[in-house]
């Protein structure tokens, strides 16, 4: 389907010639999904009579007891502009508040903000170069202080103040803020933004106050008392914290919503290892809700059967992906191996590459090894869904490898390795310590070996393979491998710094202490060029057809291999109503968490 | 004896010099990262990484780095944590109470399991009581404390449902409540703790009993007629606790350092968990203050053993 045709539908359907759901029905025939399609709807402003990207309140009253949450990694500080983890973005969450929040379809739900601002509302200007947020009237710090647009335009001082050294000055220190009126801001960007939604939104848009923070906001931050104390407007304020172990608060009766919270306290408990809280929650029923657990499938499922707890399992973009070298890691070129001016001697060609794709057996995966917790995928961009290209499909199939591998010249040597013009299929594959990664390089290394490939098996500690050690050969970083496996996290709904890991400007080397994003090393002009364009292409239909474009180009280069998808995965107590969103912080929403009674 | 006191003393400072070396280098070579994490996040410039770096002074060569920290140090300033942003004195402070009372409990749960039970098991070798003893110290010692936490877990928490496993430090209620709850949580990791120390102690005790009682001199006191007991614990006791005292007294900084592995399974917010979360995240200023205050307590209890020594043998004297 191509754009043209796709706009006049979406024409029809506003104008009323032609119904949702024959809109979603044509669209289906072609691969698009039914949530796809919603949003696309969405994004021109048409959307179903109920829609609800948040489920309902319900409960009329508060006091509900008490919370009891816990984080087998325990929260070191409470400022959201030095979080250096989810930990400490969700435990500063219970105290501060964005102006607005991602729901888990992708769109935004406001908090602070009185709306969500869009071209109808004036909210977002025409050239997409400026976006206005209306604050909430009548919102109150914990300390009883008014929450104006000075707070607002404060928390952009201080973010992009380099001797502050916030975590969060990314999203600040490319833009202006301006102070409309008191409860009124306007975000001015250098060019044309598409998306418009980073400063103030979500995790790293938690404000703090002004009156607080204004005489420690340079190389002083780090002194402010209230950094381990918060003041902020959320639904619980602050009571005690010990800094890795416990995060205690109460409900904030002066919320700025009607009957929220729901709870009267509040204890977020952290340490100790995911097991062990799932079971926590699942088995005995000792907390309400477990963050993040890691644990394998079958083992949740046990662990569900004793009836007190259930299982949360929220999409996002996570990724759990094979790369293989674009360069030679083992030639060293200027003392830095894996140089950019070299290339990979066996997967430069296509062949090769093809067939290692075809040698994953990503069902297989999925169903022996992550289950619920891992669904496999073709696509390395997969989510909100009107990114998902419905172009590509994942194949294991070892006899075409075979083939195919033959037909490019690759000719088993004595020891049934393939070889060709001195170069061997013979890979270093390496990944970090983790059971269902060190399972998952078996069941490729066993796939491999049936097509001559001779996969050779490393795992490196998880604290040095993610550390950015410029003195340690063995991070991801350096790629000083053949092949690699991570997860990459996608920590906004929106796709345009998560797709910024292949373009040629990003490439990890020296010259960038291998902070450069793009590790993998891949080069493509056109990929450049349709990134560079994603940047300034303000129509949302024509943007999420250059993504995935984008995901098509890298994917069917094969130097990327996606193996599953990696939602997130909770657990809460049988009768706790969470809300959970893929696309911002656990706690996001904390405030309309309540309990059945 | 103070003279030997201002000796030791000065000879501390030199030991402990060379250990502060050693730990600020394994450390400084020690791979990893303490802002791993906003390395993998997209969302953080790798400016600011940089920018922390600098500013917490990892890019300096080591020796400006252990310089910078002994002076400071020496001003009694420990650190400030990379992770928490907070003074290390502070979290350490924070934690103390919980360790003291976890682990101190435990020790005090062991000794009263090894006196008692090594003593009565060496006044009557290879009698049956003698002999359960030695199994059952021998299981106690061999089950590593993960093992039995997790099955004290199982059964306990999981099985019986009697008794938490998440250990909390504030609790709500108040009174005999209150105090009703800390019993239940501290009760695992106490006698996890405490029955494997047990274990090994009774062991010890009954052989330092066993090569006193044989000596010359016991025969004597009790051919004089004195009481059995008497003679047990004026004339055994009191010389067989010789080497006792030195093990009890070297196992004394680890009611400060903590026991990682079962505060990590029952989540007691101690020492030991301090020390280990540092370590998984590369939190150099913590893991350096806790490991040079437990090196200068072992350095102490050292000379409280040998000081101790003196009063329970007055015979050795110091010069």
């Amino acid at each position: 389907m191509r754009e043209d045709q796709l706009r006049e539908l979406i024409g029809r359907v506003r104008r009323g010639s032609l119904s949702r759901r024959g809109f979603i029905r044509r669209m289906a025939a072609v691969g698009f999904t039914a949530p796809m399609c919603t949003q696309l709807l969405a994004l021109y402003g048409i959307s179903p009579a109920s829609a609800q990207s948040v489920p309902p309140y319900r409960p009329s009253r508060r006091g509900g007891g008490q919370l009891k949450i816990l984080y087998w990694q325990a929260p070191t500080l409470l400022n959201p502009h030095f979080a250096t983890g989810t930990k400490d973005q969700d435990a500063s969450r219970v105290f501060y508040e964005p102006l607005a929040g991602w729901a888990a379809d992708g769109t935004l739900h406001p908090v602070l903000a009185a709306e969500i601002p869009t071209v109808d509302n004036k909210g977002l200007a025409e050239d997409g170069r400026s976006v206005t947020w209306k604050l909430k009237r009548g919102v109150k710090w914990h300390d009883g202080q008014e929450f104006t647009a000075d707070d607002v335009v404060f928390n952009w001082e201080y973010a992009r103040n380099p001797a502050v050294a916030a975590v969060t000055s990314g999203s600040y220190r490319d833009v202006n803020v301006v102070k409309v009126d008191d409860y009124t801001v306007r975000v001015e960007f250098p060019r044309p933004t598409p998306f418009w939604a980073d400063a103030f939104v979500a995790a790293t848009g938690q404000l703090i106050p002004k009156h607080l923070f204004q005489d420690f906001a340079g190389a002083n931050s780090r002194d402010a008392p209230t950094n381990l104390r918060p003041v902020g407007t959320g639904a619980y304020r602050f009571v005690s914290f010990a800094p890795g172990d416990t995060v205690r608060a109460e409900a904030n009766p002066n919320y700025h919503l009607p009957n929220r919270p729901f709870f009267d306290q509040l204890e977020i408990k952290g340490g100790g290892d995911a097991v062990s809280a799932a079971r926590a929650v699942l088995q005995t029923g000792d907390f309400d809700f477990a963050w993040n657990l890691q644990v394998d499938d079958e083992t949740l499922r046990r662990l569900e059967g004793a009836g007190r707890g259930r299982v949360n399992i929220v999409e996002g973009g996570n990724i759990e992906h094979i790369q293989l070298n674009a360069t030679d890691p083992n030639r060293e070129v200027d003392g830095e191996r894996s140089h950019i001016s070299t290339q990979h001697p066996a997967f430069r060609d296509p062949a090769v590459r093809q067939a290692m794709a075809l040698l994953l057996d990503r069902a297989s995966i999925q169903e022996f090894i992550y289950g619920r917790t891992g669904p496999a995928t073709p696509n390395f961009l997969n989510a909100p869904p009107r990114f998902r290209s419905p172009n590509l499909r994942m194949e294991f199939n070892v006899d075409r490898a075979n083939q195919i591998l033959d037909q490019a010249g690759w000719a088993r040597g004595r020891d049934g390795i393939r070889q060709k013009d001195g170069a061997r299929l013979r890979f270093v594959f390496q990944t970090s310590v983790n059971a269902p990664r060190q399972r998952t390089q078996q069941i490729y290394q066993q796939a491999a070996r049936r097509a001559g490939i001779e996969i050779e098996i490393k795992s490196v500690v998880a604290s040095v393979f993610f550390s950015s050690d410029i003195a340690n050969p063995d991070t991801y970083g350096k790629f000083y491998a053949d092949m690699q496996m991570y997860t990459t996290t996608m920590p906004q709904a929106d796709p345009g710094r998560f797709m910024n890991q292949f373009v040629s400007w990003e490439i990890a080397q020296k010259a960038n202490n291998w902070s450069g994003r793009n590790i993998v090393r891949w080069r493509n002009e056109e990929y450049d060029r349709i990134y560079r364009e994603a940047e300034q292409e303000l129509d949302p239909v024509k943007r999420a057809a250059l993504f995935i474009r984008m995901n098509d180009l890298i994917v069917s280069s094969n130097h990327i291999i996606p193996v599953v998808q990696r939602p997130l995965v909770s657990g809460s107590a049988i009768n706790l109503r969470p809300v959970l969103s893929g696309w911002d912080i656990t706690l996001w929403l904390l405030s309309d968490w309540y309990r059945e009674i | 004896m103070t003279q030997y006191l201002i000796r030791r003393l000065l000879l501390a400072i030199p030991s402990l010099l060379g250990i502060s070396v050693i730990l600020f280098t394994v450390l400084a070579l020690a791979p990893g990262d303490p802002f791993e994490e906003l390395a993998t996040n997209p969302a953080v410039p790798p400016e600011v990484r940089l920018q922390l770096r600098a500013s917490l002074g990892l890019d300096d060569p080591i020796h400006v780095r252990y310089l910078a920290w002994l002076t400071a140090m020496l001003r009694g300033e420990w650190g400030f944590s990379f992770v928490s942003r907070v003074d290390v004195d502070q979290l350490i402070l924070q934690r103390l109470p919980t360790t003291l009372i976890v682990i101190g409990s435990s020790q005090i749960v062991a000794l009263m399991i090894a006196l008692p039970v090594g003593i009565l098991a060496a006044t009557r070798p290879y009698s049956t009581f003698d002999k359960i003893a030695n199994t059952l110290a021998f299981v106690g010692f061999s089950l590593p404390t993960f093992f039995t936490g997790l099955l004290f877990i199982l059964f306990f928490s999981i099985y019986l449902d009697w008794l938490p496993f998440v250990y909390r430090t504030r609790i709500e209620a108040t009174g005999l409540a209150w105090f009703w709850e800390h019993v239940k949580q501290t009760i695992m990791p106490v006698m996890v703790l405490g029955l494997f120390q047990g274990a090994a102690w009774t062991r010890f005790v009954r052989s330092a009993v066993l090569d006193v009682i044989r000596l010359d001199y016991v025969t004597t006191a009790r051919a004089k007629g004195l009481h059995e007991r008497v003679v047990i614990t004026k004339h055994v006791v009191r010389n067989a606790m010789i080497p006792v005292v030195t093990l009890v007294a070297l196992q004394m900084p680890i009611v400060f350092g903590g026991a990682i592995v079962t505060e990590q399974i029952f989540r007691v917010p101690g020492i030991g968990s301090l020390l280990i979360s540092a370590i998984l995240a590369n939190d150099t200023p913590v893991i350096m203050a806790v490991t040079f205050v437990f090196a200068c307590l072992v350095v102490f209890f050292n000379l409280v053993a040998d000081i101790l020594y003196g009063w329970l043998d007055p015979r050795i004297s110091y010069r």
